[in-house]
């Protein structure tokens, strides 16, 4: 009765919890991540525009030297909803890097300036030549990195906030560094990030944590530059949705009314 | 009764003659439901609605993924970045498979509850066991066609399940490979049954609507009811707007997972490119496969572990007959009703250990909930049918005896009628 | 007698209000679905292509990608240019200039493309030295006007600018 009601919906509730549960217990065992007020996160989260133009350029200053970006073409940075740069911008930036074309008519390769429909040209011509070039460890493509990571664009900052000295009695091979946040402590990428290492076009101060702010923003825009479109879509929707419900529930009670009031 | 139906219009009469879709049309719309319906019932409504919406952003998808090992992934981020409305498809269509087990598995403890499975509805609930069965072996090969990490290990770990097979595991795992590890030819023909699977699952579904309507529908006394009578209403329009406002709440839910966390039901893994090298630190399957996970896991032996798992969802086809009460709704059967939520809780409880690793006080609870879990349908249901007192059941819904309200509607109407 | 009108209004009102808001959604929900067929942005993003004709001897011509589609670029001959120019447009099925489809005389650039069906049409073949489709036998001029044959209009010519004297932007 009413009884059977609650406890199944309690159960409801309590399986709906676990399935959040999952993913909270299991970032537990390590070390809790830094936590961000980032501007994406809630329900009407949006980017950060100088942040994200910011964070391309710690990219492709600091971070383009051994991590490719492959998903990513230069045109998607002129595109709505990410750093926004204007077309002629986007266009001076492509032409900054050569890409292999071809083959022309005499079936050669050949190298042209790039253009905003080509994809970001790589370090490294494959993974293998990455890994060789970066001591055996494959530099990871960052264009879904923030998505491919548990915690996400928190855990992203804290790694590039959490060089420290490693604690006394730990031994650290060649080429391996401390990282407090890292899966297990250790990293093979040394710091990459020191203060001014990157002189910002608009004039900000680059501090070590509004790098890492920067690029981290910048990231997370490229695993899911549809981002802001989602967010207001969604809210729309919802919206709608419960207006739509609370119609259909009041008609669904008029036309009750009369089985419910018949003998 | 629809049955002798004639259409008002000459055009309806000469078409309906040849081919009776009117006929049936009439049949849809009138047939007679019990009036007390709850809203557990408004999950089959749910479900069709899921898999219509799958098929529909499946074949959207179709249009644009590349079945091939070194473009799956990268034309999954295609969709993502580049098509219109691909991140939106893409991301009903992966959200949608979590919302479509929730559903199942509430329309499967509904039915466990009120005793939905027994006679008359025995091949009801086997069509609906083989269609879990089917939405299981699709979701399972949907999930690795974005070849990422998770997809690659799942696929390995799932056909290495064969392997435990006796003298032919080899074999048939070769073959359900086409190669000698998961690669591009087990990829393709993912796809290619992946696309097939779910239209095995609508004419599934034709059949068990077909079946359902034959006896009509349980309800929450579980008693037989005559039909059309006091006791039901037509179908339309008055379990329709039912169902409607009930999938419409359910699509609120289901537009929250979408919009603003489409990723949270998913493996953060997945977003990296299958690496046949590289295994990943936790192999964990999607949440709604869990429990099966961890009866796998809790068998010390490879055989055994298989055996387990295949038996723990057949056994749920012989149902009908392991529980042979009379009464079907928990309400009139006070000593199942505790067993069911036991039951509900040593799921959950596999789901839980299903997602930590396999060691230590997370083992010895999967072992005790594995063994729970068959002994409530091998020994518990079958003794506890046989020696159960169950409550008196009530005649019809409109005269219930005491005690034997289901629902808090009911008594509200019914004291209207005192 | 009032009470019931007015409840029956309120009903219709609620059945109306459901049904429309309903409609709305449902084409809404579609909206997406034929949407993504549309040319995606990748593919928009390519809808420039820049081609080097410095190579281009005078009477040859060379056929470009763009698009998805053959482009024709051909450097004419005084005598083609001539015989294109001095055409009366009254002859013409599909009247147009000369100098309105050829930016710079010397170069004619237009889609390779048949009017008729959609095939390719042969260089140099047909009736009035210009192209010739062998799909259905339509015969273009050296200005790509349609002269002869069952295609209804001229081809095509795309937007193009000249980005110096050896480089056509298309697109």
């Amino acid at each position: 009765m009413c009884n059977t009601q609650t406890k199944s919906r309690t159960i409801f509730l309590s399986l709906i919890f676990l399935l959040f549960a999952f993913n909270q217990a299991q970032s537990e065992e390590k070390i809790k991540p830094l936590e961000v007020d980032w501007t994406f996160k809630g329900i009407t989260g949006k980017f950060d525009r100088a942040s994200l133009q910011r964070g391309y350029q710690v990219y492709t200053e600091v971070c383009a030297s051994c991590h490719s970006m492959n998903l990513l073409s230069y045109r998607n940075l002129g595109e709505k909803g990410g750093p926004e740069f204007s077309v002629d911008q986007v266009k001076a930036i492509a032409a900054n890097f050569e890409v292999e074309d071809g083959p022309n008519d005499e079936g050669d390769m050949f190298t042209r300036p790039a253009r905003p429909s080509d994809k970001f040209v790589s370090p490294y011509p494959n993974v293998q030549a990455a890994t060789a070039a970066n001591g055996g460890a494959y530099p990871p493509d960052m264009s879904v990195l923030v998505k491919a990571r548990k915690g996400g664009s928190d855990y992203i900052y804290s790694v590039l906030m959490g060089y420290e000295e490693p604690p006394q009695g730990l031994e650290l091979d060649d080429g391996v560094y401390y990282n407090k946040y890292m899966d297990g402590q250790k990293i093979k990428m040394s710091n990459p990030l020191s203060e001014g290492i990157v002189s910002y076009s608009d004039g900000t101060n680059a501090t070590v944590s509004q790098m890492a702010k920067d690029v981290t923003t910048f990231l997370t825009w490229s695993a899911e530059p549809h981002l802001e479109t989602r967010h207001k879509l969604g809210l729309k929707v919802i919206i709608f949705l419960i207006i739509f419900t609370i119609l259909v529930y009041l008609s669904m009670r008029r036309l009750w009314s009369r089985i419910d009031s018949e003998k | 009764m629809s049955e002798n139906y004639v259409p008002s219009s000459k055009f309806g009469k000469w078409f309906n003659d040849r081919l009776p879709l009117l006929t049936l049309s009439k049949h849809l719309t009138d047939y007679p439901t019990p009036k007390n319906l709850n809203y557990w019932w408004t999950f089959g409504g749910i479900l069709t609605f899921c898999l219509i919406s799958q098929i529909i952003t499946g074949i959207v998808l179709g249009m644009h993924y590349v079945a091939h090992a070194d473009m799956a992934f990268n034309s999954i981020e295609h969709i993502m970045r580049d098509v219109n409305y691909g991140w939106l498809i893409r991301y009903i269509h992966s959200n949608g498979a979590s919302m479509f087990f929730l559903a199942v598995y509430i329309h499967i403890f509904r039915s466990l509850f009120y005793g939905s499975y027994k006679s008359p509805r025995e091949i009801i609930w086997i069509l609906g066991m083989l269609i879990y069965l089917l939405m299981m072996a699709t979701a399972f090969m949907g999930y690795v066609l974005p070849w990422g990490q998770m997809s690659f290990w799942g696929a390995t770990v799932i056909t290495n399940l064969f392997s435990a097979i006796p003298l032919v595991g080899e074999s048939i795992t070769n073959w359900l490979w086409g190669g000698f590890a998961v690669d591009n030819p087990t990829l393709t023909r993912f796809f290619s049954l992946h696309y097939l699977f779910p239209f095995l699952i609508l004419g599934l579904v034709v059949l068990h609507i077909w079946a359902l309507h034959v006896p009509g529908n349980n309800n929450p006394v579980g008693i037989d009811i005559k039909k059309p009578s006091k006791d039901t209403v037509p179908f339309h329009p008055y379990i329709t707007i039912k169902d409607l406002f009930a999938l419409l709440v359910f699509m609120i839910i289901f537009s929250g997972f979408i919009f603003f966390a489409p990723n949270i039901l998913g493996h953060s893994d997945n977003y990296i490119e299958a690496n046949p090298l590289v295994t990943p630190k936790h192999i964990v399957p999607e949440w709604y496969l869990l429990p099966f996970y961890a009866i796998l896991r809790s068998v010390p032996d490879k055989l055994g572990g298989v055996i387990l798992l295949f038996a723990s969802i057949f056994i749920l086809i012989a149902l009908p007959w392991l529980d042979s009460s009379k009464v079907r709704s928990a309400i009139f059967r006070p000593v199942y009703k505790i067993f069911f939520w036991i039951l509900v809780i040593d799921v959950l409880a596999l789901g839980y250990v299903g997602a930590m690793p396999a060691e230590g006080l997370y083992l010895l609870v999967a072992r005790v909930a594995t063994i729970y879990y068959f002994a409530h349908f091998l020994i518990i249901l079958p003794i506890l049918s046989r020696i159960e007192k169950t409550e008196p059941v009530p005649l019809s819904i409109t005269e219930p005896v005491l005690g034997g309200m289901p629902k808090t509607e009911m008594i509200r109407s019914d004291k209207k009628n005192v | 007698m009032d009470k019931p009108e007015k409840k029956n209004n309120r009903r219709d009102f609620l059945f109306t209000a459901s049904y429309t808001i309903g409609a709305v959604g449902l084409g809404a929900t579609i909206w997406p679905l034929i949407d993504q067929m549309n040319p995606d942005s990748s593919v928009k993003a390519l809808s420039t292509t820049e081609v080097d004709i410095s190579q281009i001897q005078p009477g040859k011509s060379i056929t470009v990608l763009w698009r998805g589609k053959p482009v024709f670029i051909k450097r004419r001959t005084s005598e083609e240019i001539s015989e294109a120019q001095s055409v009366s447009l009254d002859e013409l099925p599909h009247p147009e200039k000369d100098q309105d489809r050829a930016k710079k005389p010397e170069w004619l650039v237009m889609l390779g493309i048949c009017t008729h069906l959609g095939c390719v049409p042969l260089s140099d073949k047909g009736e009035y030295n210009g192209w010739f489709c062998p799909c259905h036998g339509s015969h273009y001029d050296t200005s790509g006007r349609i002269r002869k044959g069952p295609a209804p209009t001229n081809m095509e010519v795309p937007k193009y600018t000249f980005i110096d004297d050896n480089t056509i932007k298309i697109g």
